[in-house]
């Protein structure tokens, strides 16, 4: 094995203290939400078991408005927050160079705008719709506007990345940008383009109709455009994390990321393979099956970029363990660095996300999917992806990041070694349950506690298994803000002036094809007219409009 | 790249090829189909979507119907927070097109134990074929959130 170093990352720089304070609050704005999140979270959990703790829950009406907090405040507020500080600091950080502090203050101001105003409507039970809020259900203009805000702070942030990105370029002619801002900025490019869809059906559609301006409007349309954006959603949630195992990841292990070309490779793979949200509509009455087996297989091509990330990270976490006296063909994997809790909740995330990609592998399976589309399969299959592998790297990203925001060392490595452990092993006990229930037709999103026919076989054991899951969650939820709480105030005063992140053993190209991965316009391209191939037939074929529904507000 | 990346990228893209033609082979191999364009509900002007679903054929008059030997057609109405028809028995061995629309919110159409599972939205008509081969009390499942009752939302189909 090669390990000579080749390319080294630029030297030590510091982000300015007032840029640091502004990407500090927004994510922990996004902490902030999970912590509402999870407590929701909790509440569900125990539906499943047959038991309905919402009517203790203060101002809650139902199971549903507690499942609306629950998906909302997990799935966009914290993650839109996280990406939004997160990916600005490692664009920031790739370039060696300062932010727009106007642009950062602004798109955290209209994050917390927009969540203040989507919070405000759950609360308030005007907007017990879900984080999907498939029309017909109507919820109040409010909620519709703060997520456009919040969709809106993201959007800001890509100007704030594209903006130093070309004067880093204006700065650097003909050189290769460098691998962390290259990553971080895809992440962006990418999300621009798939948001195009819900920006659609909010602004166009949703709002006015909320308003009273239309009095009705297409579901299965609004379906479709929110489905454009609702898959790619799962990779900008995903994107941050990749961020982290490619760049970071290698470098807290001691090791080096493998080839610098194979992780450009992975993210353009996602930036040009956005319009696959259809899958999430193989049973929806409407759409060509023939269109729904394309997709199918564009589904299955965007596996590959996962399982390519397997490889790199795997490489890179090899090569730190051996340059540390790892040795075998397995047992290099338990002499990586388990007692840091940075790195050991990642790499339990990254256990996770390989049964989170094979269960996600299923759904995407076009006829497999009749077995457990809306069933709880799902929401079993998306706690080991977005709960878990996401999740619970952002809380070992937080293990590094919070110290580093806040100049402190971590509180306690071994209480946040027992969370991240736990929080791993609830969530295989909950996926467990969820996954069995849904193979034995319990549906997801129904308050199960509350049904008025008798549990189907195989429901109860299912139920009591993952409301034993997710409360062994949640307490390794409520573990990780006591950690990150007792290290932001009573944390050990440390000088930690830089982020942690790789070098590469393999260069970028200097010459040949993989030169033009950097060249973003040529893949930006292939990537809006994938999306007109295969969206283009089906809105033509659409039209005109079935715009026949009146809002419903009775939840 | 890398000899070792190239290996990886042709095994995993070789793997993902097999499953797609076992899906393929699922499909026109076994007929299992999924839901497709089966028709629309459009309202006249001034008309709301709950009336154009009473006036449109064979939504006006929805039930169980035997439409040949062995062969049946179940014409539904999924609305909040209810099926109609609420209960059917069938016999064992009968062929049942189910042909679903919504006069009010998107629900679901889940039956445990088979494999129809479909969406079912406003202006739309989803249609699934399915024979039942065992005997045995089925639930009909409303999988989609539909408001304050959806949980409620179920039917039964009995097969003896």
């Amino acid at each position: 094995m090669r390990t000579a170093v080749v390319y080294q990352p630029a030297a030590e720089f510091a982000l300015p203290p007032f840029q640091r304070r502004i990407i500090s609050l927004t994510i922990y704005l996004g902490f902030a939400a999970l912590a509402v999140g999870v407590i929701n979270g909790f509440a569900q959990a125990l539906n499943y078991a047959g038991i309905d703790v919402f009517q203790y829950y203060p101002g809650m009406r139902s199971y549903y408005q507690g499942l609306t907090v629950h998906g909302v405040f997990n799935v966009i507020i914290l993650t839109f927050a996280f990406a939004n500080g997160f990916v600005a600091l490692t664009t920031a950080r790739g370039l060696n160079r300062p932010l727009n502090s106007a642009l950062l203050v602004a798109s955290l101001a209209s994050l917390a705008t927009g969540a203040a105003l989507a919070t405000a409507a759950i609360l308030s039970g005007h907007a017990s719709v879900l984080f999907t809020f498939y029309a017909p259900l109507q919820a109040h203009w409010t909620f519709y506007l703060g997520l456009v805000l919040i969709v809106v702070s993201t959007w800001l942030t890509s100007i704030n990345i594209f903006l130093i990105v070309h004067a880093w370029r204006r700065d650097h002619p003909g050189e290769r940008l460098p691998l962390l801002a290259f990553i971080s900025a895809v992440t962006y490019i990418f999300w621009d383009i798939a948001s195009i869809g819900i920006a659609i059906e909010t602004v166009a559609f949703l709002l006015p109709w909320s308003l009273g301006l239309m009095a009705t409007t297409d579901p299965l349309l609004d379906r479709t455009l929110f489905w454009f954006t609702g898959h790619p959603i799962v990779y900008f949630w995903l994107l941050p994390v990749y961020i982290s195992w490619y760049a970071m990841i290698p470098c807290q292990v001691g090791g080096s990321l493998f080839s610098d070309t194979a992780a450009r490779i992975v993210f353009i793979m996602f930036l040009i393979i956005i319009p696959i949200g259809l899958h999430h509509q193989f049973v929806d009455p409407g759409i060509s099956p023939s269109l729904k087996f394309a997709v199918a297989v564009l589904t299955f091509i965007v596996f590959l970029p996962s399982l390519l990330t397997a490889f790199s990270v795997m490489y890179a976490l090899e090569i730190g363990s051996r340059r540390n006296g790892g040795t075998g063909v397995i047992s290099w994997f338990f002499n990586l660095p388990w007692a840091d809790p940075s790195v050991a909740a990642q790499l339990l995330a990254m256990l996770a996300f390989m049964l989170g990609g094979i269960t996600g592998l299923m759904n995407a399976s076009y006829t497999i999917n009749l077995e457990v589309h809306n069933t709880a399969f799902v929401p079993g299959h998306f706690h080991l992806t977005i709960g878990t592998a996401v999740a619970l790297s952002y809380m070992g990203i937080a293990y590094w990041l919070v110290p580093y925001f806040e100049q402190r060392e971590l509180w306690s490595r071994k209480f946040a070694l027992v969370q991240s452990w736990l929080y791993f092993i609830g969530v295989l006990i909950l996926a467990r349950g969820l996954i069995s229930g849904g193979l034995a037709g319990m549906p997801r999103r129904t308050a199960i506690s509350l049904i008025d026919y008798p549990k189907l076989p195989g429901w109860r054991e299912a139920g009591i298994v993952t409301s034993v899951g997710g409360s062994i969650m949640f307490i390794a939820a409520a573990m990780f803000f006591i950690e990150i709480g007792m290290t932001a105030f009573f944390g050990k005063p440390a000088r930690i002036k830089d982020i942690p992140f790789t070098d590469t053993i393999e260069p970028p190209a200097s010459e040949g094809f993989f030169v033009s991965l950097d060249r973003f316009r040529y893949w930006i391209a292939a990537s809006i007219i994938l999306c007109l191939i295969i969206y283009g037939p089906l809105i033509i074929s659409h039209l005109p409009l079935n715009r026949l529904s009146v809002g419903y507000t009775n939840y | 790249m890398d000899r070792y990346e190239r290996i990886f990228f042709v095994f995993s893209a070789a793997m993902l090829a097999v499953f797609l033609c076992a899906l393929a082979y699922l499909t026109v191999g076994m007929n299992i189909h999924l839901p497709g364009s089966a028709g629309r509900i459009i309202p006249h002007d001034g008309e709301s979507c709950g009336l154009a679903v009473l006036t449109t054929p064979p939504f006006n008059h929805p039930g169980l119907k035997q439409i040949g030997p062995g062969e049946y057609e179940a014409v539904m109405i999924a609305q909040q927070w209810f099926f109609y028809p609420r209960r059917m028995k069938l016999p064992v061995g009968a062929n049942v097109t189910f042909r679903v629309t919504s006069p009010d919110v998107t629900h679901g159409f889940l039956i445990p134990g088979t494999r129809i599972n479909m969406m079912v939205i406003p202006g739309y008509v989803s249609v699934e074929t399915y024979r039942f081969i065992r005997a045995g009390n089925y639930r009909i499942i409303c999988h989609e959130y539909c408001g304050l009752e959806h949980h409620t939302m179920s039917a039964e189909v009995i097969v003896q």
